[in-house]
């Protein structure tokens, strides 16, 4: 029973082979990013909702927000302030988009961190990149 | 604090007052917000959307390109050269196909070779709503057989349902077709394995404008509400022979045509 030596190195190989794809980033966090405003939104000071709760649930509202329009044909989300807001990811002055044109900075930049693939943007057009 | 039969109940007594009072909070914190979803304030409303096309004033497959074009530009339909992948939401078609049970053996000159426009005839009782499996086609309160794409799985029950090949199956991702410039940003397009069609225009009647299809026909089709007896629809009606296509079906098609 003289195997030592190959079942250490067997299990070092093992090892390494098992925790080479954590190496590079070892001991490096990488920073949580935050979202870019547009001028626009930095103008506006506020959503539609709170900052908090759109971070939180933006993605709720938007489901609520399309059963609504498609469904229902009610387009216009008035705010606790009377704001006016047109209910639409993709289309015009008032949607979410309009504001918000900066889909790479604002959208992707979270949802690849939090690896969060949604389909919006296969059917919904993408707006046309204004450079910051 | 020695926690006695009577301090327990006293806590017991405070937090049931508590919680009696907190809906009566509750109903004034939100009295005060004014949050809301309603419609626009200039959208269109009716009862039952209907169309009537007057085929008299039809000659050529001229006049009904720029309600076609004007539809499919609007709503990015893509123009696919594969006959079998075609997408189409309004298009013309000849009057033995339009109107298959009126085919009498001898029919006009005109009409056998007159172009007629067809699109979704949006239903009374849509056969389309009741196969889909998923409520991806519903009918609105207002008539309009809409579909919502985020829930379509493409079974394409719909399109075997449908009696007037309304639908369109997407075989192909339309933006293959489709380039940057010629796609409308304000509507979306579709992606592959799902089904389309005509929507009456639903995202323009709630900005209170018409059909694109309406507004290019220079009067070839009428849009109204066919549930008001004073709309335009129902006063061509009332003053014009109309017919359906495949009326006998039941399907109660809400798009009428004066031949």
């Amino acid at each position: 029973m003289n195997d030592k030596k190959w079942i250490i190195t067997g299990l070092v190989i093992f090892v390494m082979i098992v925790i080479f794809p954590f190496l590079p980033n070892f001991g490096k966090a990488v920073p949580v990013p935050e979202p870019e405003l547009t001028p626009e939104a930095k103008a506006a000071g506020t959503c539609v909702l709170p900052k908090a709760e759109m971070k939180a649930g933006h993605m709720k509202i938007l489901d609520l927000w399309r059963d609504s329009v498609v469904r229902k044909g009610k387009r216009t989300y008035v705010n606790d302030s009377g704001k006016e807001f047109n209910m639409s990811l993709s289309s015009g002055e008032k949607s979410c988009i309009g504001c918000h044109s900066n889909k790479a900075e604002f959208c992707d930049r979270c949802h690849d961190y939090a690896s969060v693939r949604p389909y919006c943007w296969d059917c919904h057009n993408e707006p046309k990149e204004k450079k910051l | 604090m020695k926690n006695s039969r009577r301090n327990f109940l006293k806590i017991a007594g405070i937090s049931a007052l508590g919680f009696g009072v907190e809906p009566v909070f509750d109903a004034f914190a939100v009295s005060e917000g004014q949050e809301e979803i309603r419609r626009n304030k200039n959208a269109l409303t009716g009862k039952r959307w209907g169309m009537v096309v007057d085929t008299r004033k039809i000659h050529s497959s001229h006049d009904l390109e720029p309600m076609i074009e004007a539809c499919h530009s609007i709503h990015n339909v893509p123009k696919i050269p594969n006959e079998n992948h075609e997408i189409k939401w309004i298009w013309e078609e000849e009057f033995e196909h339009v109107f298959p049970n009126k085919g009498n053996e001898y029919l006009d000159e005109r009409n056998k070779q007159l172009p007629f426009i067809v699109l979704c005839n949006h239903c009374e009782n849509p056969p389309c709503v009741r196969v889909c499996p998923t409520k991806a086609t519903f009918k609105r309160e207002d008539g309009i057989v809409m579909m919502d794409f985020h829930r379509c799985i493409g079974c394409r029950f719909c399109m075997a349902g449908c009696p007037y090949g309304s639908r369109s199956f997407n075989f192909r991702d339309p933006r293959d077709f489709l380039s940057n410039d010629e796609t409308d940003p304000l509507f979306p397009t579709r992606m592959k394995g799902v089904v389309e069609k005509c929507n009456f225009c639903a995202e323009r009647l709630a900005v209170g404008k018409m059909p694109a299809c309406v507004e290019a026909s220079h009067g070839i089709l009428a849009f109204g509400d066919l549930n008001d007896s004073d709309s335009n629809v129902r006063k061509l009606l009332k003053s014009n022979y109309t017919i359906r296509r495949k009326q006998s079906l039941g399907t109660g098609p809400s798009v009428y045509y004066i031949v």
